[in-house]
């Protein structure tokens, strides 16, 4: 008898498997959370990407609910969501603050006149030494930073309107009324 | 021979002049050592399974780079996956830590054999109980075993 | 009109699949033996249309074809023809018909192979190995459809293969891998017919031997030609990444090797019955995960194919109708009833017993450390990397063990090996094992416990494996009367187990011992490892047929005296852009020296990989030898006897029971 429940385990091990496996359909493998949740934006002294000399740091995500945009001119990604950012700055009036990341000044200046600058203020990472300390893997990338300058989200991607509608606003909305 | 030659080489000899320059140079054998297993061991948060070692991506560059930089600077090998930890995830360790999460999956391998041991060694008790030998052939049954044994012709 | 054809082609294959799995299993049960006869026809049948579907597709890429969408997206004009060839294979629809291209074949080789088999036996077994094939018949025309066309815009070219696969190693490795995987979909399907039928004894255990052996040749044959590949394509010199798909691939093997040696226990002893069934239902359910895995975008990894959530959701579906209910049948039907046998504690059965345990333990901790991330992902517990460091540490231990079992089990026998005569008997291969193991420490140089650990067990093994030929070639007529006189079936496994000897013993020394470095170069630089010499002579470009190179030449010599000349690229192919990285290899048996660019780094300078490699090729000659023991193994004269008329209707007939009896000496 004994025996015979023992000839089970098989099955009930596979069966619980294939649920594992099921919900893990569709799921993008590449995602990462970001190792940064609930810690605060790293410490940085990053020049302004439009003023040369002014100097930012890591208090200019204190006070105000923000997004922050690590894009780039090489990545073809951050063009398509480019136009969009624009939306959200100016429509649905949303601190963007960005990170211009690993790329050349006079280029990165040259597609904001262009297309049209969303961000409340530029910082300058031709190293990415910012993006490296937030763990940026691949641009483009979008944090969402409370007031109290620390982190609360990260979305890898590009950012559409449903992204903003179904992930990136809810959270700015919680952080937004704690604040 | 050469091999022998090759290694003594190696052991007897941790700054070996050199025409060029490796691409992160280290004083001695055992930190460059150190250097190549902790890049072995990192992985490259974006690409498809790789450690930074072989990757060529941008940010595995740049985390060569930065565990060489903290090496330089005397770092441990705890000191600098700790670092890159804190900012890229736990998800760039190759090596899983040994915690509440992963003790089943360190466990799995001596689990495994452990139970299959107990299994023979209950297997071998139980064979040792049944005691006496099989039954006796019956006579048609031992005819038809002289049978069999006559017409095989010698296999294996 | 040739790929409409190949559709219908497919669809008929669909629906004499469909008869195939229904026909002959309701004749099996209800006893009619004119439906059983339709098994071997419809298996025909079967395998003919697969195949010409097959063809019709090969006839579309070979003709560039690109109305049809496979083509356009895997093949390009300038493709060389035989890179053409293997493209059929080369992305997910294609590979899914060459699969079950060799599904359908292996279905008809039962049929035509299995003369001496039961009627009701052989119509089971082609019924289950029809059930499966519908099953992905199924899948690939409702959701990957190779035939499927891009009328009426066709592409002007195509987007050409991936150039990491216009190789040698994509016409070879796949084809030898499914060959293995899908093969042991023929154990699977005398298990569940043994299951089904209730005559599960030794004679079941004799009649699935032989086709498990040849799909494990197959499959050692398929990983080593993988490994082989990712050495010389990848750039970087690795052998073995326990990335998932190579995983998936190693999950069956070593199941297999498991299930090949209880299914020795279960024909010679007829013990272990549940066991070896429940074995050979796992080894193709891992099969089929491990299809799953690479084709369903749940896991990271270089070799996966692109990933679709309905493909990944339909053959989800397929593998747990098909894992499940033969579980289900298994824990239902199997028997409970122990066999009255007696083993001592040194005999045979358990030494293959603890093989299996040791086997089963390894396969456990690759699947455990392959599956564990979507795990702990599903619970919301994050993400986390299980990797190399992870497994060497969890897995070469298993291995070396599994080599120092084999060695003592060699001179074990059946039901009884006394222990005092054994302790005896491995006096000598101790001694020798660990002198030649000192031996080959020296000569490379550098003791570290686990390359003695790993070499100790692998001399041991191939000690131990001569000593006992040595012994069983004694007779009175002479060795060579005495060595003629051991059967095929013998000296396979006397190949197998050399060979795993000689892959434990390259995997270790290459590991322990191999040197890798990387430098700054620039033409006219030198660097050493040992008393190599690598110079960096010049760069230069060429055209290939679809690609531009730049390459290095490198003059390695030792004193003086000109070893090589190595040619590594990079490469820039026309249609994909992608820059790929060819290595220079000098290769050689007791080692390979390989060179590699890396980035360039400032004007004339590049990063080059320079590493020595002992005793690498030894990984894959072992697999070779495995591979080569398993099919001498399958040649033994007791799979030729021919059966005396009448001696077949009478098994048959027999009331299932224990051994069959007459028909077949053992």
């Amino acid at each position: 008898m004994m025996r015979r429940v023992l000839m089970f385990i098989p099955v009930l091990l596979a069966v619980a498997l294939g649920i594992v496996l099921f919900a893990g359909i569709g799921k993008d493998p590449t995602q990462l959370e970001s190792a940064l949740i609930g810690k605060p934006v790293p410490v940085f002294s990053l020049a302004d990407l439009q003023d040369p000399d002014r100097v930012h740091h890591d208090d200019v995500f204190q006070g105000e609910v923000s997004l922050l945009n690590v894009w780039g001119t090489w990545c073809p990604s951050c063009r398509d969501e480019h136009d969009d950012l624009v939306w959200l700055a100016r429509d649905e009036g949303v601190r963007i603050v960005g990170l211009n990341y690993k790329d050349n000044r006079d280029l990165a200046l040259e597609w904001l006149d262009k297309l049209g600058n969303p961000y409340a203020l530029s910082l300058y990472d031709p190293q990415g030494r910012l993006g490296f300390d937030l763990g940026v893997y691949g641009a483009p990338e979008t944090y969402v930073i409370d007031a109290d300058g620390i982190v609360r989200y990260r979305h890898v991607g590009v950012i559409t309107p449903r992204v903003w509608q179904e992930t990136l606003r809810p959270v700015v909305d919680q952080y937004a009324k704690e604040g | 021979m050469r091999p022998f030659l090759i290694a003594l080489w190696l052991l007897i000899m941790p700054q070996v002049v050199q025409a060029t320059t490796d691409v992160y140079p280290f004083e001695s054998a055992s930190e460059q050592e150190r250097f190549r297993e902790l890049i072995s061991e990192l992985r490259c948060p974006k690409c498809q399974n790789q450690n930074i070692a072989d990757s060529d991506a941008p940010i595995a560059k740049d985390m060569r780079d930065e565990v060489y930089r903290m090496m330089q600077d005397g770092a441990t090998d705890q000191q600098v996956t700790d670092a890159l930890v804190s900012r890229f995830g736990e998800f760039v360790l190759y090596k899983p830590d040994f915690n509440q999460r992963t003790a089943l999956l360190w466990a799995t391998p001596l689990l495994a054999v452990l139970g299959g041991l107990l299994v023979v060694v209950g297997l071998v008790i139980r064979a040792r109980q049944q005691g006496g030998a099989e039954p006796p052939l019956s006579e048609e049954e031992r005819r038809r075993a002289e049978q069999l044994l006559r017409d095989r012709d010698g296999g294996v | 009109m040739y790929p409409e054809l190949g559709q219908f082609s497919l669809i008929l294959a669909l629906l004499l699949a469909g008869l195939l799995a229904t026909v002959p299993l309701v004749g099996a049960i209800s006893g009619r033996e004119q439906l059983q006869a339709f098994a071997r026809p419809l298996a025909s049948g079967l395998f003919v249309f697969v195949a010409i579907a097959f063809g019709l597709l090969t006839h579309a890429f070979v003709t560039d074809d690109f109305s049809v969408a496979y083509v356009a997206n895997n093949s390009n004009s300038l493709l060389p023809w035989y890179y053409k060839f293997s493209a059929v294979w080369g992305g997910h629809e294609g590979s899914l018909l060459l699969w079950i291209l060799m599904l359908t074949g292996w279905t008809l080789a039962v049929a035509v192979f299995s003369r001496r088999l039961p009627t009701v036996m052989i119509a089971q077994v082609l019924s289950v190995m029809g059930m499966v094939s519908v099953g992905f018949l199924l899948f690939i025309l409702i959701t990957s459809n190779p035939f499927d066309r891009l009328l009426p815009n066709v592409p002007a070219d195509g987007a050409d293969l991936n150039p990491l696969l216009q190789d040698f190693g994509l016409i070879v490795h796949p084809p030898m891998l499914y060959m293995g995987y899908v093969g042991f979909s023929v154990a699977f399907a005398f298990a569940i017919a043994a299951l089904i039928n209730g005559r599960l004894d030794a004679a079941w255990a004799r009649w699935s031997r032989p086709w498990t052996t040849v799909a494990w040749s197959f499959l050692s044959v398929g990983i080593a030609l993988g490994s082989w590949w990712a050495y010389y394509e990848l750039g970087w010199g690795g052998w073995w990444f326990w990335d998932p798909v190579e995983n998936a691939s190693l999950l069956p093997w070593l199941a297999g090797t498991a299930l090949v040696h209880s299914l020795a226990v279960t024909e010679k002893r007829g013990v272990f019955k549940s066991w070896t069934v429940l074995l050979a239902i796992v080894t193709f359910a891992l099969s089929l995960l491990g299809t799953f895995l690479v084709r369903s975008g749940v896991l990271t990894s270089v070799h996966a194919f692109a990933s679709d959530p309905t493909r990944g959701a339909f053959l989800l579906g397929l593998l747990a109708i098909t894992i499940v209910s033969s579980l289900a049948l298994y824990a239902f039907r199997a028997p409970v009833v122990h066999t009255r046998s007696r083993y001592g504690a040194l005999s045979r059965e358990i030494f293959l017993l603890l093989n299996n345990v040791l086997l089963v333990a390894a396969m456990l901790l690759v699947l455990v450390g392959t599956l564990y991330p979507l795990v702990l992902d599903y619970l919301g517990a994050g993400r986390l990397s299980i990797g190399e460091p992870f497994y060497n540490v969890t897995f070469s231990p298993l291995a070396i063990a599994v080599g120092f079992l084999l060695g003592a089990g060699i001179f074990s026998r059946w039901k009884r090996t006394d222990g005092g005569w054994l302790g005896r008997k491995l006096l000598w291969p101790a001694a020798i094992s660990l002198v030649l193991t000192c031996a080959t420490l020296v000569v490379y140089g550098g003791f570290s416990p686990w390359a003695f650990a790993g070499l100790l067990s692998a001399c041991w093994v191939a000690v131990a494996t001569f000593l006992d030929l040595w012994d069983k070639s004694a007779s009175r007529h002479g060795r060579w009367h005495g060595l003629k006189r051991q059967s095929r079936s013998y000296y396979g496994m006397v190949l197998g187990h050399l060979g795993v000897a000689i892959t434990m013993a390259g995997a270790t020394v290459v590991s322990n011992y191999g040197v890798e470095r990387d430098v700054r170069m620039s033409p006219g630089d030198t660097a050493e490892i040992g008393d190599l010499r690598f110079t960096f002579s010049e760069v230069g470009q060429r055209q290939g047929a679809n690609f531009v190179a730049q390459y290095g030449r490198f003059d390695i010599t030792r004193d003086g005296r000109l070893i090589a000349t190595l040619y590594p690229e990079k490469r820039q192919y026309r249609v994909q852009r992608n820059v790929m990285t060819e290595a220079g290899i000098d290769a050689g048996l007791t080692r390979d020296l390989f060179v590699a660019l890396g980035e360039r780094v400032g004007d004339d300078a590049w990063a080059v990989r320079l590493q020595y490699k002992p005793l690498i090729r030894w990984l894959w000659l072992g697999a070779l030898f495995m591979a080569v023991g398993g099919a001498l193994a399958i040649a033994d004269r007791r799979y030729r006897i021919k059966v005396r008329s009448g001696a077949t209707a009478k098994a048959a007939r027999r009331p299932g029971g224990q051994d069959e009896g007459v028909a077949e000496a053992v």
